[in-house]
């Protein structure tokens, strides 16, 4: 089975580095799922998503990550984030009451709810 | 005598209180170098790839995008100048004070008009007292800097670049302009052309060397020095089969996220190495001025007990000449 480096890397620390076979994210154009040889690509990532990687072994690891763009040079993907939690980082009750409580009137409250909401994606809790 | 005994012992006292306070600042700078120092090298994987995916972009775009090519008349130059919040921390501002003062110097020399950032309180206060207004200046991070203050920085210095030195920073109409934000604040200021960044960088505990860089616009020969060395470090190979990237969005606007990213990690690996390099500074002068403390209080012990024998002394030949007085006079 083929695979490729994958790298999530936020600014103050490596999140997650392994092998995988198989990462899905959401770009600014579209949802994308990236397999190891992929072609070489960078792309920004929405403002607030969630991405997963599906390792070589294990299970399928979930972040919520902010602010971030990937690029791809064919055998390493490297996901850059301003800010990045993996799932079992995430307060869900704290996301879930942020999603509920945001306003959507203004766009600052749009925002925070898109925040919760990749955040809640990231841990499973749609 | 009984006086000067008595000065002494205060003195002794205060100089005690002191040590005892600056020992106390060393040690509070000593265990924040490290964590500074820690934080320093978890930004620098961001950093670096960072680095290595904005110069892969920029040679396979070929773009001329605003923020990598060198305007032809430069009128205005931001400079930025990382400074302390809090003094006690020996040379260590008046080092950076002195490169930004010659960095202005000569930019005025070159015919441009420096414009000054300043982020720090004692740095705000030098120029201020100088009667040189900073366009904008921020306060209370310098030991502790979030990566939301370098945002905060970063952004301002990114608006007033792409108004450019003719113009005045002003709010995009479009409000969904997700590359550029124009902070509070940064709004109504003058462009600028050219961004310098003036911090202390923190090689190890013992050397911390001020440094002025230029950070807009980006060359791109930097960013492939910086490439390389991170390729090294690592060990791997400049990897990619060298075919042509896709860029999603256009490579346009997609530098348009890009660079003013790379302004804030730029922004926010200086803050980092200048919180380090400040505890470095003061850790230093905290243990000067400790061991100086401690070297006063052993000279005062010294003084106070010679004049404290010399007293005992006088005492007893008074009560011995006394006793052969009466003893004389008892005859």
């Amino acid at each position: 089975m083929a695979e490729m480096q994958v790298e999530l890397v936020a600014v103050e620390r490596k999140v997650w580095s392994g092998t995988a076979e198989f990462v899905f994210a959401r770009t600014a154009v579209g949802e994308i799922g990236i397999l190891p040889r992929h072609e070489p690509l960078i792309a920004q990532l929405v403002e607030a998503g969630m991405v997963r990687i599906d390792p070589t072994d294990g299970e399928s690891v979930r972040a919520a990550v902010f602010g971030g763009f990937l690029s791809m040079d064919g055998e390493k993907l490297t996901i850059l984030a301003e800010e990045a939690e993996l799932a079992d980082e995430i307060d869900v009750s704290a996301a879930q009451q942020a999603r509920d409580s945001a306003n959507e009137e203004d766009a600052e409250g749009r925002a925070s709810k898109a925040r919760a909401e990749a955040r809640l994606a990231a841990a499973g809790q749609d | 005598m009984a006086a000067q005994l008595r000065v002494l012992r205060r003195r002794i006292r205060s100089s005690r209180n002191i040590a005892q306070i600056t020992k106390a600042q060393e040690t509070v700078a000593t265990s924040r170098i490290s964590k500074a120092q820690a934080r320093v090298e978890n930004s620098r994987p961001y950093a670096e790839e960072f680095t290595n995916v904005l110069a892969q972009a920029a040679k396979a775009a070929a773009t001329d995008h605003p923020l990598l090519v060198a305007r032809e008349e430069v009128s205005r130059v931001a400079v930025l100048v990382i400074t302390s919040d809090r003094g006690l921390c020996g040379g260590y501002n008046a080092n950076i004070l002195r490169t930004a003062q010659r960095r202005m110097a000569e930019i005025q020399e070159a015919g441009q008009e420096p414009v000054l950032y300043v982020i720090g309180r004692k740095g705000r206060d030098y120029f201020a007292f100088r009667g040189t207004e900073p366009a904008q200046s921020w306060t209370g991070f310098s030991e502790l800097p979030f990566y939301e203050n370098a945002v905060e920085v970063a952004d301002a210095l990114a608006a007033a670049f792409m108004t450019g030195g003719q113009d005045t920073v002003s709010r995009p109409d479009d409000d969904d302009d997700a590359g550029l934000r124009v902070p509070e604040g940064a709004e109504g200021l003058g462009g600028v052309d050219e961004v310098h960044l003036i911090y202390t960088q923190f090689t190890n505990m013992l050397s911390q060397t001020v440094t002025s860089r230029q950070i807009a616009p980006l060359s791109l020969e930097e960013l492939e020095e910086g490439r390389e060395e991170s390729d090294s470090d690592s060990g791997s190979e400049s990897s990619g089969q060298g075919g042509e990237y896709l860029f999603e969005p256009e490579a346009e606007q997609l530098f348009d996220v890009l660079l003013p990213k790379y302004l804030r990690t730029r922004v926010f690996a200086a803050l980092l190495d200048a919180a380090a390099s400040e505890s470095a500074a003061r850790r230093r002068a905290m243990k000067a001025a400790t061991d100086n403390a401690n070297e006063l209080i052993d000279d005062l012990t010294r003084e106070a007990n010679q004049a404290r024998q010399a007293q005992i002394t006088q005492e007893i030949s008074e009560i011995v000449g006394g006793a052969n007085a009466l003893a004389g006079s008892g005859e």
